[in-house]
């Protein structure tokens, strides 16, 4: 297996027993790039020169013997809306065209004290706002599996450049689904932690009761091992969590007979594609297989999590982005005629047409006169989706079912039509709307030879749990070893 | 006038925190623009606000001392509006859930008490400061973030005030409360406190409100006055005129003494408020609240009435001390070194007030401190300076801060109580003066006093004047 193929943990080993250098790693990680980024498009920017140093201290350290962090020597890419101390970040919009952000987002600042090398910012759908990264002002990512079709997104830059063999590792964001859609579109593993469990400061705010970030791996193991790095209270942000973050791998190998996987019949609509069903229900006999009972489950308030989400999500970023307003950094509409019209000519031509579409409902949403039957009406059934899942893991230990009701689709086949493109986060949303941990991992292809993602959702703070059970099917399985060829 | 006049107050004050709200940056006033700002207070992107709990626990003291009822529940809401100087285009305040509700505030006018009731006290945000430059013509403005993310407290009152003479009582007791609770400064100048007035009139026995009026840019209590005055009367005529008011925000113009239109009702803004995602709910215990509760100092009515009924003051010099906890505790603590009350009571009145306004100083900020003050008043008590002297060591004491004891000693100021020596004075300024001798046995009574202002000046004023007096007498055959 070629170097840049293989996981974290395979890489880190080579790097510790000195069979190759950081440094010459991260020259071939480089090297890649140039390769099979102009196809792919998965960077919006490459932090090169000061990766190589990075690198070259790693070095330096593993030669005298020095103690090293946990992820030393392992690239990793971030996505573009994780803000890196004098690295520009955009997230994927005009109006953050030159921003250079003074301070590291927690996530990458735990990064760097672990020694891991920041290799550049990768696309996203604008704000994180879509399901196709085709939303990016800047660029469209390329599926690795087949370049006619989207990452999916918003994480797509994130996913396709692990997908693509740039870098074992990458960071994104999930607000409803944009790290575990993404990962399953690209047959990678895609873990949105518990809300609360990773602090989102220096995360670019979307929806802020729903943002989360997440990690990007090719294996299980290698998302624990990210996971456990980046997991924690951080004092900077008021709703991370001080709950002990857990030895992850301790454990995660023991066998799962007698485990309880809950099915909600609600997840079996019409929507979901032949070949995804196929392979969900290889992955439930394999389950089966491994001792676990399979229990039909009922989330009723399922059918109302994407409208629900679509009046919490877009009421926050209506908020969240009204900031960016040309007064203190980023981009400024010149020749406005006062500060109203500098406003408004800023935010018409720096915004892209989904985040102005968010930015109206939201808006709406919130009005007086709407708020009452809108934002809290929204609030109330996002309730009942919380209570449905508290109520079901009464019975279970995690719920199982699809991430995406379909593969990768093509590019632009539902860029005309926001509703279907709403539709791909169908099975994703309801984990954000309740907070809960999901992970996604690869269970199969399609006839098309496209991935296929299995979600595993469990109880607030069970990542322990929901790795576990992954690990279990991962192991019993080799979709996570088939790689794309770019 | 045939109409009542109908007043509810806004206040602002920033609390006297030294960091922000949601960040560590200093609210130290008057430093150079930018100077006191970081990403949080600035809005960069991805950053996240913290709670400043001292300024929690600031608003939570106001709320207790305004009596109001305080929600074991609190949180923040985001207020949206666009404008420069607001980094977030959006401000964390309060509206569903206010840390205070229905409490009150007693205030006195023309000597009786009346209740003003609080509709809701409020934590929020405090925002930046447009400076527009002033060459004319200029095409840009500046903004002075310092001031953005400052704690701010609003005490919204209810329309309970039916005059300026209530209105008036209602800022100074409100202004000497948030002083003597210690949470803010409240310098208007400085704007740490801020009023905005809410007016509206109706016929005299009318139940039902009339439209309000609400009325920005008072910049002090002066103003808050004029404003209200001009507000009723051009209310009055609209009214008179068979007009109705129109429900408005209208600003007043300091220098020509009138308001002007700022915006009506249909302009006013949808601020679009929802739960703040970024702060968890503030969950306030029992423990939480009885500790803030007995932080709590005595209040300045109450101060009052206890330096009246304990000290035996007259309510005026009482009601002079308590104007400023600082001159009160200076009071207390002089009391406490020396129990004469009354006479410290004077001295600090008059002599300290003088010397605080002629200098323009805080009283902290005077070299003679309380203990000295007492001592002071000690040896006039004890005889030995008189009080003529006192007023020479008090002025020394002011210059150089040394203790009145010291001062007497260097300056040989003790005063002559011995009998044979003021006797002897006495001859000599009887055998200098026989005109006066001869007025004064005449009946002129004066004549006396000129004869004992000649001993004193002998004696550069040390003598012990009742000695000079009874000695004079005894002397001059009386």
């Amino acid at each position: 297996m070629r170097l840049l193929e293989a996981t974290a943990l395979q890489i880190k080993q080579k790097i510790l027993s000195k069979q190759i250098r950081a440094s010459e790693l991260i020259g071939q990680v480089f090297n890649r790039i140039k390769t099979v980024d102009p196809t792919i498009q998965s960077f919006l920017s490459l932090n090169e020169d000061n990766a190589l140093k990075v690198a070259k201290e790693i070095d330096r350290k593993i030669e005298n013997n020095e103690k090293v962090g946990l992820l030393a020597g392992i690239p990793v890419a971030i996505k573009d809306n994780l803000c890196t101390k004098g690295l520009s970040t955009t997230c994927a919009s005009q109006i953050l065209k030159n921003f250079v952000p003074p301070y590291d987002a927690f996530v990458v600042k735990r990064l760097k004290e672990e020694d891991a090398i920041i290799i550049g910012k990768t696309n996203l759908d604008e704000f994180a706002m879509g399901s196709s990264t085709e939303n990016s002002s800047y660029q469209i990512t390329r599926n690795p599996w087949n370049v006619a079709c989207v990452p999916g997104g918003s994480s797509g830059g994130s996913a396709a450049a692990v997908a693509a063999n740039i870098t074992p590792m990458s960071l994104g964001s999930d607000t409803g689904g944009s790290v575990r859609q993404p990962a399953a579109l690209c047959g990678i593993v895609g873990v949105k932690p518990t809300y609360g469990r990773v602090s989102r400061y220096g995360l670019i705010a979307f929806g802020s009761s729903l943002d989360q970030v997440g990690t990007m791996t090719k294996d299980v193991m290698d998302a624990t091992l990210l996971l456990q790095v980046i997991a924690g209270k951080d004092p900077k942000d008021s709703t991370s969590v001080q709950e002990p973050v857990p030895d992850y791998l301790q454990g995660i190998e023991n066998n799962i007979n007698g485990l309880r996987i809950g099915i909600p019949k609600e997840y079996f609509t019409e929507g979901m594609h032949t070949d995804v069903h196929k392979a969900l229900k290889d992955a439930l006999c394999i389950y089966e297989k491994l001792g676990a009972k399979i229990i039909e489950v009922s989330l009723p308030h399922t059918e109302y999590a994407v409208a629900v989400y679509y009046i919490v999500a877009n009421a926050e970023a209506s908020s969240n982005l009204s900031r960016y307003d040309g007064v203190r950094y980023g981009f400024r509409s010149t020749n406005a005629k006062g500060v109203i019209d500098m406003y408004c000519r800023t935010r018409a031509k720096g915004f892209g047409n989904e985040v102005k579409r968010r930015i109206m409902l939201g808006n709406y949403a919130l009005s007086s006169g709407y708020y009452d039957a809108y934002y809290l009406k929204a609030s109330r059934v996002r309730n009942l989706i919380k209570k449905d899942f508290d109520a079901t893991f009464e019975r279970v230990d995690c719920i199982v079912g699809p991430t995406s009701p379909v593969p990768a689709f093509k590019i632009g086949e539902r860029a005309s039509n926001p509703l279907e493109m709403y539709l791909s986060d169908i099975y994703t949303i309801p984990a954000n709307l309740a907070g809960i941990p999901g992970i996604s991992i690869p269970c199969g292809f399609s006839k098309d030879g496209l991935p296929v993602g299995l979600q595993i959702l469990a109880r607030h703070f069970d990542e322990k749990k929901m790795l576990h059970v992954a690990y279990a099917f991962e192991r019993e399985t080799d979709y996570h070893l088939k790689r794309a060829v770019v | 006038m045939k109409y009542e006049v109908v007043v509810g107050l806004e206040t602002h004050t920033e609390l006297a925190t030294v960091t922000k709200l949601f960040c560590g940056c200093s609210t130290k006033f008057g430093a150079d623009p930018n100077t006191q700002v970081c990403p949080v207070c600035l809005g960069m992107p991805g950053v996240l606000p913290v709670m400043n709990k001292k300024a929690f626990d600031y608003a939570m003291k106001s709320a207790a001392v305004l009596n109001c009822k305080i929600d074991i529940f609190t949180n923040f809401d985001r207020k949206s509006y666009y404008y420069p100087d607001l980094p977030k285009n959006y401000q964390i305040s309060q509206n569903y859930h206010n840390l205070g509700v229905d409490g009150y505030m007693d205030i006195v006018v023309n000597g009786s008490v009346k209740r003003v009731r609080i509709h809701n006290v409020h934590l929020e945000e405090e925002a930046g400061k447009l400076i527009h430059p002033e060459t004319p013509g200029a095409d840009y403005s500046l903004v002075d973030f310092n001031r953005a993310g400052v704690p701010l407290l609003e005490i919204v009152s209810y329309p309970d005030m039916r005059n300026v003479d209530e209105v008036d009582s209602y800022m100074q007791t409100l202004r000497k409360i948030l002083l003597y609770t210690e949470v803010s400064d409240c310098k208007m100048q400085e704007g740490s406190l801020r009023f905005e007035a809410s007016i509206s009139l109706r016929e005299k026995g009318v139940e039902t409100l009339g439209n309000r009026v609400e009325i920005k840019n008072l910049n002090s209590m002066k103003s808050v006055i004029k404003a209200i005055e001009y507000e009723a009367i051009r209310q009055a005529e609209l009214l008179d005129r068979g007009e109705t008011i129109d429900r408005e925000t209208r600003l007043w113009d300091e220098i020509n003494e009138k308001s002007a239109r700022m915006r009506s009702k249909e302009e006013a803004q949808d601020y679009r408020y929802f739960p703040e995602p970024d702060l968890l709910p503030v969950r306030i215990d029992d423990l939480w609240l009885s500790t803030i509760k007995a932080s709590i100092p005595e209040l300045p009515f109450a101060r009052k009435q206890r330096f009246v009924e304990v000290f035996k003051l007259s309510e005026y010099d009482a009601n002079l001390l308590i104007e400023d906890k600082v001159l009160a505790d200076y009071f207390e603590d002089c009391v406490r070194a020396l129990n004469r009350p009354k006479i410290l009571c004077n001295w600090i009145t008059n002599d300290l007030l003088r010397e605080v306004k002629d200098r323009k100083l805080d009283i902290n900020h005077l070299k003679i401190n309380a203990v000295q003050l007492a001592s002071l008043v000690e040896i006039v008590e004890k005889g030995t300076i008189n009080n003529a002297t006192a007023k020479e060591v008090f002025a020394e004491m002011i210059q150089t801060g040394k203790d009145p004891q010291k001062i007497v000693e260097e300056k040989g100021l003790i005063q002559i109580s011995d009998e044979g020596m003021i006797g002897s004075v006495i001859d000599k300024v009887i055998s200098g003066n026989p005109g006066v001798i001869d007025d004064y046995k005449k009946g002129k009574k004066n004549a006396l006093a000129f004869l004992v202002g000649q001993v004193m000046k002998e004696t550069k004023g040390k003598a012990n004047p009742k000695m000079v007096n009874e000695l004079l007498k005894e002397k001059l055959g009386v």
